[in-house]
């Protein structure tokens, strides 16, 4: 028999043991960071870069693959006891040795995880991890002149690829509220005094907002250059339009980060993505009524909110609690009980 | 129905006054649901998980009878956190709003022979929401006794002393029977239902893993130990069944709680929902420990107000519960363990004859018109 063949034959019998659990379950208590495990990270430092950003060391997994400059990995972390979502740019280049990524992290108002994050996180912490992930990279062959165009935490991606690869011809323009504000602002002035970049710096409290129409006058050769912008919807939807305006829009590359907006509302148009049938509900009803009056086969239970029979992934939308009023926002892994939750605005539910 | 009313000097105004309060009560829990909470249920799984481990490993050892008692205890303990303060409260969906895949009621499974899925259906579904009420609450007598005056008597239930003390030791065994309905579904025409044998071969399946990990690999993993660690899980699992059947008969059947009637819960409000909740449920008074290893069923009546709240924070919940009894003068049926478990017992007893007085409790009547 091969060792393969043994090992799993052993692993088999591991199972008949620890049955109605796996092996897993009992080694993720010791060693949540090992082969084989479900990818986890352990948060090891965290480091503060602005009076409102900072930057977090992660020890990924064993199972952890590699990035590539300027991807993204989606983490969940246990906030408040809710396990959240998000995507961050790495920050670390791919060639750091210690086996530890970055991610930087930029706290918006009222984001609970990056205020989290900047504020609260505690090394020690475990995280959940997802492989890095995004086409937000450079070529294989190194392109000759590059532009990076970016704002507030935008500025990450660009961050991991600028530590990443040194390019002959960099030019960035980065724009943030003000000097203080500016992530990484001794690193790019470092690079700076190496002569490995320019950078044109913007402060927007002083000097308004960049006006990607004349973005000529800043870097005149900007059109021959391969350019990757990241930043607020405003100045990528700006960029898109300026690039495109000059037949120049292969050589624009854009990374979008906020989620779209969720609009919260009283009632709205429901979706049910599995029966691809969509109804209109109102903010009264439970889903799981909508859902069956529309023909849907909703798994349901007590139809009182106790049992959580009808638990119901929610893939997009607001939905609100019948019972306390709360409002729930559509993630990865959210389920609602359509039973006691009408709609908050128009929402999507795996059915 | 119980002859005398205990809730008939209750308004419909003041029924619903107090569903509202409840209802806040649930709210400041939730408004306060978070970090704490979430470390507790995983510090309480992973202890559970090591005591497991560490028992079993002591257990490969059994044939010397200190390493025996050591394992098996440890062993007992560990399947009844697995049953009561893990399991049937994750089950429940207490632990859901932490949106954590492995702490989930829809992903978790016990060490137990009834398959999750089946347990959630008979009890969240249809114990919790018709809890009580003769006829549609099974886990009234469990189909097998007679657990109120109410009840109607059949020869049969002059063996119920028996049934019980049988069901208590295979309890677990008992619950998946009941959870697949099997007195209603073995008649012939029902047995060959696809959606019963569906539900038959998980059942089976559930229990062929049980049996094999408790009584083949363990036994056979131990070597020479091999009979003494066999019975050592034998004895965990009686441990455990009769700990569990006895906590969970102090929740609806000691002296005081009340049933109801079918059509009482026609159109039934909030309010009245959670006054026949506060009426058919029966707490355990005692320590600490004590809540836990009856996985805070001992909190059975705020359990059955709030299903879904975490249970580590019944406690506090009780707290403001019982001061409601008190404000709306109603009895909190409480009592140490033993007490309410020999009331339990003297109940299945007592109406396994057929009822000797005629229903109305002449006593108790004129009781009232003194007072009136």
């Amino acid at each position: 028999m091969t060792s393969t063949a043994l090992r799993s034959r052993a692993w088999k019998l591991l199972e008949m043991v620890t049955t109605p659990l796996l092996p897993s379950d009992y080694l993720d208590l010791f060693s949540p960071l090992r082969a084989g495990a479900d990818l986890r990270g352990r948060i090891e430092a965290v480091h503060r870069e602005t009076p409102d950003a900072a930057t977090v060391v992660i020890r990924p997994g064993k199972g952890w693959r590699g990035h590539r400059a300027g991807q993204y990995v989606r983490i969940g972390i246990d906030v408040d006891g809710v396990r959240l979502w998000r995507a961050y740019s790495v920050t670390s280049p791919t060639s750091r040795q210690d086996g530890r990524i970055t991610i930087t992290v930029k706290a918006i108002p009222d984001g609970k995880v990056s205020n989290y994050l900047v504020r609260r996180a505690k090394p020690g912490t475990v995280i959940q991890l997802d492989q890095a992930t995004g086409d937000f990279v450079l070529p294989a062959t190194k392109p000759a002149k590059v532009l990076y165009l970016t704002a507030g935490s935008g500025i990450t991606p660009a961050m991991g690829m600028l530590r990443d690869t040194d390019l002959d011809d960099v030019v960035m323009v980065h724009s943030a509220p003000r000097e203080e504000d500016v992530i990484f602002r001794n690193d790019l002035h470092d690079l700076v005094a190496d002569k490995k970049l320019r950078l044109v710096e913007l402060h927007t409290d002083t000097d308004g907002m960049l006006d990607v129409a004349r973005l000529g006058e800043l870097v005149p050769d900007w059109a021959e250059r391969e350019t990757w912008a990241c930043g607020p919807a405003g100045l990528l939807d700006a960029a898109e339009e300026h690039w495109s305006g000059h037949g120049r829009s292969e050589l624009l590359h854009t990374e979008r980060f906020r989620p779209s907006v969720v609009v919260v509302g009283d009632g709205g148009e429901v979706t049910f993505s599995t029966t691809g049938k969509t109804v209109d509900a109102d903010g009264a009803t439970p889903l799981l009524d909508v859902g069956e009056e529309a023909g849907v086969l909703m798994p349901s239970g007590c139809r009182m909110g106790i049992c959580f029979g009808c638990s119901t992934p929610l893939k997009a939308g607001a939905v609100r609690d019948l019972r306390t009023g709360e409002i729930t926002e559509a993630e990865p892994g959210v389920l609602v009980q359509t039973c006691v939750s009408a709609a908050a605005g128009p929402c999507e539910l795996e059915r | 129905m119980t002859a005398i009313d205990p809730t008939a000097h209750l308004t419909e105004e003041q029924i619903e006054e107090l569903g509202r309060e409840l209802d806040a009560i649930r709210d400041e829990v939730i408004a306060s649901r978070g970090e704490k909470d979430a470390a507790y249920i995983r510090k309480v799984i992973s202890a559970q998980r090591k005591l497991e481990l560490a028992s079993r490993a002591v257990l490969l050892f059994s044939i010397f009878p200190p390493a025996w008692l050591v394992g098996t205890a440890g062993l007992s303990v560990a399947k009844i956190m697995d049953n009561m303060e893990i399991g049937h409260n994750i089950l429940h969906g207490q632990w859901d709003w932490m949106r954590d895949p492995k702490i989930h009621s829809s992903t978790w499974d016990w060490d137990h022979v009834s398959p999750a899925e089946q347990w959630k259906h008979s009890h969240n579904e249809l114990h919790h929401k018709y809890t009580n009420v003769i006829g549609k609450d099974n886990d009234l007598g469990y189909g097998i006794m007679r657990v109120d005056e109410d009840q109607k008597w059949h020869p049969i239930h002059l063996g119920q002393p028996l049934w019980n003390f049988i069901n208590a030791c295979f309890f677990e065994y008992g619950i998946a029977a009941y959870d697949l309905e099997l007195g209603k579904n073995l008649h012939k025409r029902r047995r060959k239902n696809p959606e019963f044998r569906a539900r038959a071969k998980a059942v089976g399946r559930k229990i062929r893993k049980q049996v094999l990990k408790d009584y083949v690999i363990h036994p056979l993993l131990s070597g020479p130990s091999f009979l003494t660690t066999l019975a050592a899980t034998f004895t965990a699992n009686l441990v455990r069944n009769l700990w569990s059947h006895s906590v969970i008969m102090c929740g609806h059947f000691p002296e005081g709680v009340q049933v109801f009637e079918r059509r009482s819960i026609k159109g039934e409000t909030r309010g009245q929902w959670y006054l026949r909740q506060m009426m058919g449920s029966a707490n355990i008074s005692g320590s600490k420990a004590m809540h836990f290893m009856t996985g805070n069923l001992s909190h059975q009546i705020e359990h059955h107000l709030f299903p879904d709240l975490p249970s580590n924070r019944y406690a506090e919940v009780a707290v403001k519960v019982r001061a409601l009894f008190e404000k709306y003068e109603l009895e909190y049926v409480t009592g140490p363990l033993p007490k309410q478990v020999f009331s339990a017992w003297h109940k299945v007893f007592r109406l396994s004859l057929p009822n000797k007085k005629p229903k109305v409790k002449t006593p108790d009547r004129e009781k009232e018109l003194v007072a009136a």
